[in-house]
């Protein structure tokens, strides 16, 4: 791991140059309240081995020296003060079904979705339960060996085995939100995949929602074993509302050699929320990871899943589609690095924007001069709805070797007139139409996913544009 | 037999210039019946085409059409369409990640709204019509014009028509970038739509295609209006003479 731990510090001295934009007055953030002592309860409730309390204290040190990332969103008026209650080891979520916004209650209804998943995806109880409809999957999985658990379970079931990962591939001082993350996690999916074993399965982080379910700070781990085969599904299409309206998860995964992680996340938060989340893979020889991202969701998001690709042949292929609606700052984007001969990644990245929404893309492709013969390109489209939308596109690309085939490619297009036009002379409204373009237009994402997973996505994705045209 | 399409002295222009393009257009189309409107390029035959099937970009001055006695100059281009319009592109615009069997399947749900005909055989009736075509099932999966040639859109366009059985098909300039045998395979569908009471308007610069579909009525169009009408000769009539015989007043009436 010290060879990976030096790279990660390389990519920390390499930040600065991803940083460079809105050099806002770097506020420090305390949160009211949050201090060791509470650190310690929090870990002492659940009951954690002596090195995880360690690593939080550590790490919540390093949290109170770091300054707000200078770049992406603003995140000035992210209120804080309910994060202490909510994390606090006897808080009780209370959220009640009349507190959850009407207009949340009412894209449940038009999606048709079960009035106990709305329950569970609005945050009120776990009443949805979903050991009951997984028992057999459980079964099936536990008798590959496959491990899947939520995090603070594998950490008392699993010690070593979590502490050989756990803040592996990210460092608490890579930035200020993997350092908080760090100190306060709670929740989250850990999942290790034995070698050669082919998951057929796409595995749902959904299949144990009723436990910890999806946090503010939840951290999972995902370790697929050499030759083993893994397709992840991380959140839903519909709308996950929370009280507390920010979000600073983390994932962690590990690609052996020979291995290939698909790793799916359709984030829809509900539209207060703030959500920061740090996704890495650490990608060994010959294995592949692919990253099918689509945000659409959350007030304002800053998510970039990141490949490290660390052994000779590695592959990265990232598909990311986000959607900016009326008040919404997506900031998303994607980071490969590699760092071996003959590694090879794509990026193709989409956005949305209409309403008056906002999408920033932000990437960051590094070619190491030890990636000889390695093989990249990006590709960076965005669809504009109006003209009061924003669309913005930084994708910076450094290679290091001259032994590498880089190819990069933007576009920026807007719906014509024409175009809908010969849709509606095809018996499409104006809506329609404009629907229609949008689906097309994230195809490529849509067909990446479990079929459920795309239907439902697009059902709400007419919503989306249906509601924003109005 | 009952009209169809009827228009009246109709006068359009160009929203963003307010240029002047249709100067008093007249026409009737009944059941069945097939017209020709035959004219030079550039004299704006197009434009005739967009206006009935309410493209934005124009706006009428004067005058008044009527799709089956009813008037359509207040509706949107797709409430025309769930009436019975049809309009094939000349260029017809790429939908990037649909499928083309799918948009086909959508714009039937979308047209035909009534009409509860399942999936499956809705699926197996394209096929057939895309085989009629010389078009494959390679070619419904690819998405909608996009890296199409010339004849692929133009035969795509014909597909759409006729799994949407309009009560009128405008075919705007259906017949420009095809080779022969894509014309031949063309004008047998629209032959076999006419059989079927879908009325026909035909829009084209060439007389070629009339070989093969043989229209009811030749109206000549120079500069926003129609100067003559008359039977199928008057087609091979202009390619002998050119246009301009027409313009001096010499045409049979």
């Amino acid at each position: 791991m010290s060879d990976i731990q030096g790279m990660i510090y390389d990519l920390q001295k390499g930040q600065e140059k991803y940083d460079f934009r809105n050099k806002q007055a770097a506020k420090s953030m305390v949160i009211p309240g949050l201090n060791e002592s509470i650190i310690r309860e929090i870990s002492e409730s659940k009951r954690e081995p002596q090195w995880m309390l360690e690593q939080r204290i550590n790490a919540f040190k390093i949290y109170e020296t770091w300054h707000e990332p200078n770049f992406g969103v603003d995140l000035s008026d992210v209120d804080l003060s309910k994060i202490v209650t909510y994390i606090h080891p006897r808080y009780k979520k209370a959220t009640s079904w009349d507190d959850v916004p009407l207009e949340i209650k009412d894209t449940f209804e038009k999606l048709g979705i079960p009035q106990a998943e709305r329950m569970a995806l609005s945050g009120v109880g776990a009443q949805y339960d979903s050991e009951v409809v997984y028992h057999n999957i459980k079964t099936e999985l536990e008798s590959q060996g496959i491990i899947f658990l939520d995090t603070e379970s594998a950490v008392r079931n699993y010690p070593d085995l979590v502490k050989k990962y756990f803040m592996k591939a990210f460092s608490p001082s890579n930035h200020r939100y993997s350092a908080l993350n760090n100190a306060i996690w709670s929740g989250g999916t850990f999942l290790y995949i034995p070698p050669n074993v082919d998951v057929k399965l796409p595995l749902q982080a959904y299949f144990r929602m009723n436990n910890e379910g999806m946090g503010q700070f939840e951290h999972s781990i995902i370790i697929a074993d050499e030759g083993s085969r893994l397709h992840f599904v991380e959140g839903c299409s519909a709308p996950y509302y929370n009280a507390i309206n920010f979000h600073a998860g983390m994932v962690e995964i590990f690609v052996k050699k020979g291995a290939r992680v698909k790793y799916s996340t359709i984030q829809n938060w509900s539209k207060n929320t703030y959500n920061l989340n740090s996704k890495r893979a650490i990608v060994d020889q010959d294995g592949v990871m692919e990253w099918v991202t689509g945000s659409m969701g959350s007030h304002k998001s800053m998510t970039y899943p990141t490949s490290i690709l660390r052994g000779k042949g590695a592959k990265n292929e990232t598909i990311a589609v986000s959607f900016a609606g009326p008040n919404q700052h997506l900031d998303t984007g994607s980071k490969v690095f590699m760092f071996a001969p003959y590694t090879s990644s794509t990026v193709d990245s989409r956005s949305i924007s209409l309403g008056g929404g906002w999408s920033f893309y932000r990437g960051w492709l590094k070619v190491d001069e030890r990636a000889k013969g390695a093989k990249a390109t990006v590709r960076c489209n965005a669809l504009m709805l109006d003209n009061e939308s924003r669309s913005d596109t930084i994708p910076l690309i450094e290679v290091f070797t001259d032994d590498a085939d880089v190819g990069h490619e933007a576009k920026v297009g807007r719906i014509s007139d024409e175009q809908i036009f010969y849709l509606m002379s095809r018996g499409m409204s104006e809506k329609e139409a404009k629907s229609i373009i949008v689906r097309g237009f994230i195809e490529p994402f849509a067909k990446e996913l479990p079929l459920e997973y795309a239907i439902e996505l697009n059902r709400l994705l007419n919503l989306e544009v249906e509601s924003t045209i109005g | 037999m009952s009209k169809i399409l009827e228009i009246f002295d109709l006068r359009a222009s160009i929203k963003e210039d307010g240029r002047e393009i249709l100067k008093g257009i007249n026409l009737s189309i009944s059941e069945g019946e097939t017209h020709a409107v035959m004219g030079p390029n550039g004299s704006g035959k197009s434009t005739l085409a967009n206006v009935i099937m309410g493209n934005p970009k124009y706006e009428i001055t004067n005058g008044e059409i009527l799709f089956m006695g009813r008037s359509i100059k207040e509706l949107s281009t797709d409430e025309r369409a769930k009436l019975g319009l049809f309009m094939s592109f000349q260029m017809p615009e790429e939908i990037d990640g649909v499928k083309m069997r799918q948009f086909i399947i959508n714009s039937y749900r979308n047209v035909k709204t009534e009409d509860e005909i399942t999936v499956l055989k809705l699926s197996s009736r394209i096929s057939d019509y895309a085989k009629d075509l010389t078009l494959s099932d390679e070619f419904l999966q690819r998405y909608t014009n996009v890296g199409f040639s010339g004849g692929e859109k133009k035969k795509g366009e014909i597909l759409q028509m006729g799994i949407l059985s309009p009560r009128l098909a405008i075919l705007d300039e259906i017949d420009s970038g095809l080779d022969i045998d894509a014309l031949k395979v063309v004008a047998q569908s629209i032959t076999k739509i006419k059989n079927e009471k879908t009325a026909v308007l035909l829009i084209t610069h060439y007389q070629r295609i009339l070989n093969y579909v043989i229209p009811d009525f030749v109206h000549v169009y120079i500069d926003g209006q129609i100067v003559t009408t008359s039977g199928a000769s008057l087609a091979k009539e202009i390619e002998e003479k050119g246009y301009n015989f027409v313009k001096a007043g010499d045409a049979h009436e």
